[in-house]
């Protein structure tokens, strides 16, 4: 692994995020649209059930990590992509780069991005709706690690997605948060679902960060059991959306679409 | 053997797709101050072999080795002293000229980057686009990025993929007057492709004509057209892409 690799991967991305307000701006915009949204909502709903759970901490706070786990994904993924609309893939392979010098590079890249994310939303959450961030303080950090590890483990493997279909596949990269939502139980209890939904969400380790979010607002112990199964959940996942990133990558190189990736040669 | 002052020398490269050979049994080497032509058609097989040479595309068979390391066992290594410039792989247009320069520059280990860059920068006339996009560029000028990318690491194998195929006579002229005055001041080999005939006579010291994916003929593009019967570099070029066959023998 040679550091200096994985620090031209990142510069790069830093370059274009640095001369961009085109892409600059949606790695805060949405979120803070986000947060705006489901603040209000969890005003409201406090408003008019005043005895009835903290809407603010469950729906607020649930929509405040289900968005920094998107960004995490998208980070990881866009950074990918900035390659393919180059069609830069031919100039930085035929370096000494390796697969794993580069999935670092972008993940490297996901984490700066996503931190300006996280650090908006909170801000955003706790100066205009009085979100009790500081009141959990350091509880609050095994939830957003255990999302942090999924969505990069997500994000590698749509990238390997669109490495192997071709750059028109991209349209499926962005709404794979949306598809897995349902199942996560970002906004109600995994009780709810039906078995076969529920047997899909134990694999799924945001399932256990939001069922441990509204167990820790209704009173109840610290998570640090399931949290720390997601967590292990979440690396194996990363692990194996690494191997399947490197096996499409080979197969690229064998077939010979790395060399001739772009979008008229392969959508 | 490989010759020993060999920088490149390929053995028995094959690439197939399902039942097509897109190149076969090709066997060649590339020395020290040495330009050498991969001629051929359209499909012929020579941009299979740079990808091959390049590492993005696995061979089927054969050995390429760079320096004496082996591309397959040691694909780091060996690329840290090859580089490119291709016609249709020009560095990313939405960074600017020094930024890509300083993220190649790292990927390929450039020592003493910053001063590096400078070198190129000078050495290609792009002081004045240092801080331009490299999408803004004229074909030219994105020509001459592209080769100041592949000089960053002062490479001791360069392959160059039709480098003059987008530019006027003159640009093309200044062009092969830069790559001729680099080879014969470095110590690096350097394999051209171009259908340009008049260029490959000016420029190569040595030509290798592929035909579907066989390698047909070797040798000085100054006397190999008279050992053929032909009139000019560019008859023997056409012949062989009409009439491979009659080359009978492809060479080992």
């Amino acid at each position: 692994m040679n550091p200096r690799h994985v620090a031209a991967i990142a510069l790069r991305q830093y370059y274009l995020l640095r001369s961009s307000p085109t892409r600059l701006v949606p790695l805060f915009a949405w979120v803070a649209i986000d947060i705006v949204l489901w603040g209000f909502i969890a005003r409201y709903l406090d408003r008019i059930a005043p005895h009835g759970p903290d809407f603010l901490l469950t729906l607020l706070g649930a929509a405040l990590l289900w968005d920094f786990f998107t960004r995490i994904m998208h980070g990881v993924t866009t950074a990918f992509l900035e390659d393919v609309w180059s069609r830069n893939f031919l100039n930085l392979f035929a370096t000494p780069l390796s697969v794993s010098e580069y999935v670092l590079g972008l993940v490297l890249t996901s984490i700066a991005t996503s931190l300006v994310g996280l650090a908006v939303m909170l801000a955003l959450a706790s100066l205009a709706f009085g979100f009790p961030f500081l009141a959990y303080g350091a509880q609050f950090v095994p939830f957003v690690v255990v999302l942090f590890l999924f969505g990069i483990a997500l994000g590698i493997l749509a990238s390997a997605m669109v490495l192997r279909l071709g750059p028109a596949s991209e349209w499926l990269v962005w709404p794979i948060p949306a598809l897995l939502s349902p199942f996560a139980s970002v906004f109600y209890p995994l009780a709810v679902l039906p078995a076969w939904m529920q047997a899909i969400a134990r694999a799924l380790p945001p399932s256990y960060v939001f069922e441990g979010l509204r167990a820790l607002v209704a009173g109840k112990p610290f998570p640090l059991r399931e949290l720390a199964w997601a967590a292990g959940l979440a690396a194996a996942q990363i692990v194996l959306a690494y191997a399947c990133f490197v096996a499409v990558f080979r197969a690229t190189v064998r077939s010979g679409l790395l060399a001739r990736y772009s979008a008229e040669s392969t959508a | 053997m490989p010759h020993a002052s060999a920088i490149l020398a390929v053995r028995d490269l094959g690439k197939r797709y399902g039942t097509t050979r897109a190149v076969d049994g090709v066997s060649f080497e590339v020395r020290r101050n040495e330009i050498v032509g991969l001629l051929g058609p359209n499909g012929a097989g020579k941009t299979t072999t740079i990808n091959m040479i390049l590492g993005v595309l696995a061979p089927s068979a054969g050995e390429i080795r760079i320096e004496g390391v082996d591309l397959a066992r040691e694909r780091e290594r060996a690329l840290a002293s090859t580089n490119f410039a291709a016609v249709y792989a020009p560095l990313p247009g939405n960074l600017t000229v020094q930024q890509n320069l300083r993220c190649f520059g790292l990927l390929y280990g450039v020592r003493d980057l910053a001063a590096r860059i400078e070198e190129v920068l000078a050495e290609f006339d792009l002081m004045r686009f240092r801080h331009t996009r490299c999408g803004l560029l004229s074909s030219g000028e994105q020509t001459r990025v592209a080769l100041a990318k592949a000089m960053l690491n002062r490479p001791r194998l360069l392959l160059l993929d039709e480098p003059t195929a987008s530019l006027d006579p003159s640009a093309a002229q200044h062009i092969r007057h830069a790559i001729r005055a680099i080879a014969s001041r470095d110590t690096l080999g350097i394999l051209w492709t171009s259908h340009n005939m008049y260029e490959v006579e000016a420029v190569c010291d040595r030509v290798l004509f592929l035909s579907q994916g066989r390698l047909l003929l070797e040798g000085d593009p100054k006397t190999l057209p008279r050992e053929h019967g032909a009139p000019s570099l560019e008859a023997l070029f056409i012949r062989v892409a009409r009439e491979p066959l009659t080359f009978a023998e492809p060479m080992a």
